[in-house]
C-alpha cells in the first residue's frame, strides 16, 4: 500500500489504469486536460494507447469502436465537449456497449467559463442524448473517491453493458489530496462474448454492434431489454452517504465539492443548536431515493445545495413525494457556495418564514 | 463446365433492398470478392454508414459495426487501434463521408490509420430522398437544388481523392466507377490494392467509387450509366491518385 | 460452350445486362416475377459465349456463368 499526493484529474487516470483500461480517446478542454496529459504518459507504460482525437465527436465514436472490439476504454471532457458526445452516448447505450466517460463540469451554458459548476446534472441523469436510455452517474467528492469510483465505473460498465459517467467539477479536477494506492493485482477482465472482434475469435457466426432496428416490434423488444436492465440498476446500485441524519430536522442534500462545504455547514449549525444533517448522493443516477427516504424520518425540510439553478432538487422532491418542503440554494456560472452563506440559509429555514 | 462467375459466399443470400439498377449491389459484390480472394474473412471487420447502405451490416457475413452518420472512420480507428491485426474497412456514401463525416475521414487519413475506406459517390443523397450532396455537380438538379446547383448558394463540389493526396498519412487513393464492365474490372483491381495496402500496414487507403442513383437522378438505370459517363467522370477523373512508392510510411 | 443461369426471382428488371451483352441475346421477358418486375432472360442460349459481362454489371447477382474448359 502506498500513499501519495495526487491531483483529481490524475487520480482518474490512475484509477482507470488500475481497472485495466488501456485505451483513451479524447480531446483537450479545461478543466480536465491534465487527465489527458497524465494518460498520454501513463498508458504507454502499461502497453496502452492515448490517442488525441480531432474532436469530442470523433472521441466518443472511437470509444464506440474500441468498446465494440472488446476493450476497456474511456474518454473525458467538460460541458461543451460532453454536449458533442451526446449522440455517441445514445448509440453506446443503444448498442449496449460499456465505457467510462468523465465530465469535469464548468460554468455554462454555452462556452461559459472554466470555473466549477454542477449544472450538467440534468444532462447526465435525464438523458442529454436522444431516446430512452440512462447513464449510470457517479459523483465522487474526494480524490480518493475519484480513484475508487473510476475503478468501480469500469466494473459497472462491463457488468451492465452501458456507459457510466464519472461526474465532478473543476475544483475536484484540480485539487490535490493524499491517496492510498492499493498494491493489488491487475483487475481481471472477462472476455466479452458479444464483442465484434472478427470471426477468427468466434468462428461460424458473425456479430454485429448495432443500435438500428427498423422494425418497430424489434426496436420495442430492445427497449424492453434496456428497461429491464435499468430497473436492475435502480434496485442494485443506489449509493449514498449520510451524516448526522438520525435526528436531523433540516437535511442538506449535496454532491461532489458542495457536499464537503455542506458538511462544514452542518457541523457549524449543530454548534448553534440547529439539528442539521447531510445526505450525500454518490450515485446521481440511480438517485438514492430509497436511502434518502429511509434515513430522513425526522426531516421537516430539505435544502438542496448545488452549483446550478436547481437540478437535483427535483429528484429530491420526486423521492420524498411531498413529505416535506424542499428548498434550493445555488451559486451559478462558476461561483462556489460559501459556507457562511449556506449556514445563513439554514438559519433562515430553521427560524421559519422563508419560502423559496 | 466450370463455374466462372458466381455470387461470393460472404454476402448473405438474400435480395438486396437497393433500387433496380443501383450500383451499391456491384460495389458490395466487389468488396466481398476481394475479401474472399485475399482470404481475410475471419479477420475483416466492416463499419456500415447511415445512408442507403445502412444495411451493409446485414449483407456482409463478417463482424460488422453500425456507426452514426459520418463517424465510421472514427469507429474504425477505435477498432483498429485495439485490434491492429484485423482488416478494418468503412463503407460510406457521399453524405456520410464528405459532408458530416469530413472531420473524421480527413483526420483518419492524416493519422495514417491503417484502415480502408470504400467511398460510394453517387452525387446525391439517396436514402433521405434525393437532396444535394457535397459531390453534386454544378447545375445538377436535386430536391434541395431544384434550380440546379449554384455557385452563389452552394459553392463547388468536393473532390475527395485530390483533397487527400497531399496528406502523408494516405498510402493509397484511387477513384473508380462501376457502370460498365471495363470500369468494374478496373474497380475490383484497385479495391483489392487498397486492402492489400492495409495488409502491408502502409497507411490509410481509400477507393472512391463513382456510382449511379437512378431513382433520385430521375433516370432509368441505363440512362444513369450514360449520365455517370458523360457528367461525373469528367469532373471526377478515374485513376490512382496515390500509390505506395515503396517502403513503409512512418507511424 | 457456355451456360448462364438467371435467378429470375432476384431480377429487378434494370436492363443493365441487356446493354452489355456483345451478342445482344439478353431480353426482358414477358413474365412478371414475385417482386413485380419483368426479369431478364437469355433469348438464344446457344449463342452465349460465357463472357460474363452481364454478370459483371448485374447489381443483384442474378446471373451465374459456366464455361467449358478448353483443352490445351
Amino acid at each position: 500500500m502506498s500513499r501519495i499526493l495526487m491531483k483529481g484529474n490524475e487520480a482518474i487516470g490512475e484509477g482507470a489504469v488500475r481497472a485495466g483500461c488501456r485505451y483513451f480517446f479524447g480531446y483537450p478542454i479545461t478543466p480536465q486536460s491534465e487527465l489527458t496529459h497524465y494518460l498520454a504518459r501513463r498508458l504507454p507504460e502499461v502497453g496502452g494507447l492515448y490517442l488525441q482525437a480531432e474532436s469530442e465527436v470523433a472521441s466518443i465514436n472511437m470509444v464506440y469502436g474500441a468498446s465494440g472490439a472488446g476493450a476497456r476504454v474511456m474518454t473525458s471532457s467538460s460541458g461543451p465537449g460532453i454536449s458533442l458526445m451526446q449522440e455517441g452516448l445514445s448509440f453506446l447505450a443503444g448498442a449496449e456497449l460499456p465505457c467510462v466517460v468523465v465530465n469535469m463540469m464548468r460554468g455554462g451554458p454555452g462556452l461559459g467559463n472554466i470555473a466549477p459548476s454542477q449544472a450538467d446534472y440534468f444532462q447526465a441523469t435525464k438523458g442529454g442524448g436522444h431516446g430512452d436510455y440512462r447513464l449510470i452517474v457517479l459523483a465522487p467528492n474526494s480524490v480518493q473517491e475519484i480513484l475508487d469510483l473510476t475503478g468501480k465505473a469500469f466494473e459497472l460498465a462491463d457488468y451492465y453493458r452501458n456507459p457510466v459517467m464519472v461526474m465532478a467539477d473543476g475544483i475536484m479536477a484540480q485539487m490535490m489530496e493524499p491517496v492510498e494506492l492499493k498494491n493489488e493485482a491487475q483487475a481481471e477482465i472477462q472476455a466479452k462474448p458479444w464483442a465484434a472482434s472478427g470471426m477468427i475469435d468466434h468462428p461460424g457466426s458473425k456479430r454485429i454492434i448495432n443500435s438500428c432496428f427498423v422494425i418497430p416490434e424489434e426496436m420495442e423488444a430492445v427497449n424492453i431489454r434496456l428497461k429491464e436492465k435499468y430497473t436492475q440498476i435502480l434496485f442494485n446500485e443506489q449509493d449514498s452517504e449520510g451524516y448526522l441524519l438520525e435526528d436531523a430536522e433540516i437535511v442538506l442534500v449535496a454532491f461532489g465539492t458542495v457536499s464537503r462545504i455542506c458538511r462544514a455547514v452542518v457541523e457549524k449549525a449543530r454548534q448553534l443548536g440547529i439539528p442539521a444533517g447531510l445526505f450525500r448522493p454518490v450515485t446521481l443516477w440511480p438517485f438514492p431515493a430509497e436511502e434518502l427516504k429511509r434515513t430522513t424520518g425526522k426531516a421537516k425540510c430539505f435544502l438542496s445545495v448545488e452549483m446550478n439553478m436547481g437540478q437535483m432538487v427535483e429528484d429530491i422532491q420526486l423521492a420524498i413525494s411531498g413529505k416535506a418542503p424542499v428548498y434550493h440554494y445555488g451559486r451559478l456560472g462558476g461561483m462556489v457556495p460559501v459556507a457562511r452563506d449556506v449556514l445563513q440559509e439554514v438559519q433562515k429555514l430553521y427560524s421559519g418564514g422563508v419560502v423559496k | 463446365m466450370k463455374k466462372v462467375f458466381k455470387r461470393p459466399g460472404i454476402l448473405k443470400d438474400v435480395p438486396f433492398h437497393y433500387c433496380p439498377g443501383c450500383t451499391h449491389g456491384v460495389a458490395h459484390r466487389l468488396v466481398a470478392e476481394v475479401i474472399e480472394e485475399l482470404g481475410i474473412r475471419d479477420t475483416a471487420i466492416g463499419v456500415a454508414p447511415v445512408g442507403c447502405s445502412v444495411f451493409a451490416m446485414d449483407y456482409f457475413e463478417i463482424d460488422m459495426f453500425q456507426a452514426s452518420h459520418g463517424r465510421a472512420p472514427a469507429v474504425a480507428t477505435g477498432i483498429k487501434r485495439v485490434l491492429p491485426d484485423r482488416v478494418v474497412f468503412t463503407y460510406q456514401g457521399d453524405g456520410d463521408l464528405a459532408a458530416i463525416g469530413t472531420g473524421e475521414f480527413v483526420h483518419a487519413a492524416t493519422r495514417g490509420e491503417r484502415i480502408t475506406a470504400v467511398f460510394i459517390n453517387n452525387a446525391i443523397y439517396g436514402m433521405t430522398g434525393g437532396q444535394m450532396a457535397p459531390t453534386t455537380i454544378m447545375g445538377q438538379v436535386t430536391k434541395t437544388t431544384p434550380f440546379g446547383r449554384d455557385r452563389e448558394i452552394n459553392g463547388f463540389p468536393i473532390r475527395v481523392c485530390e483533397m487527400l493526396a497531399p496528406l502523408e498519412g494516405t498510402a493509397y487513393l484511387a477513384r473508380v466507377a462501376v457502370h460498365t464492365p471495363k470500369a468494374i474490372i478496373q474497380a475490383k483491381k484497385f479495391i483489392k490494392r487498397a486492402f492489400e495496402v492495409q495488409l502491408e500496414g502502409l497507411g490509410f487507403s481509400l477507393v472512391e467509387v463513382l456510382s449511379t442513383c437512378p431513382t433520385n437522378w430521375g433516370l432509368s438505370p441505363l440512362e444513369a450509366v450514360k449520365w455517370l459517363e458523360e457528367k461525373m467522370v469528367p469532373y471526377y477523373p478515374l485513376g490512382e491518385y496515390k500509390s505506395p512508392a515503396g517502403g513503409v510510411i512512418n507511424a | 460452350m457456355a451456360r448462364v443461369i438467371f435467378r429470375e426471382e432476384r431480377c429487378k428488371g434494370c436492363r443493365l445486362c441487356t446493354a452489355v451483352c456483345p451478342r445482344g441475346i439478353i431480353k426482358m421477358s414477358g413474365r412478371i416475377n414475385e417482386m413485380g418486375y419483368h426479369p431478364a432472360a437469355l433469348e438464344e442460349p446457344e449463342n452465349c459465349t460465357g463472357c460474363t459481362l452481364c454478370a459483371l454489371v448485374c447489381p443483384d447477382m442474378v446471373i451465374e456463368v459456366e464455361r467449358e474448359e478448353k483443352a490445351v
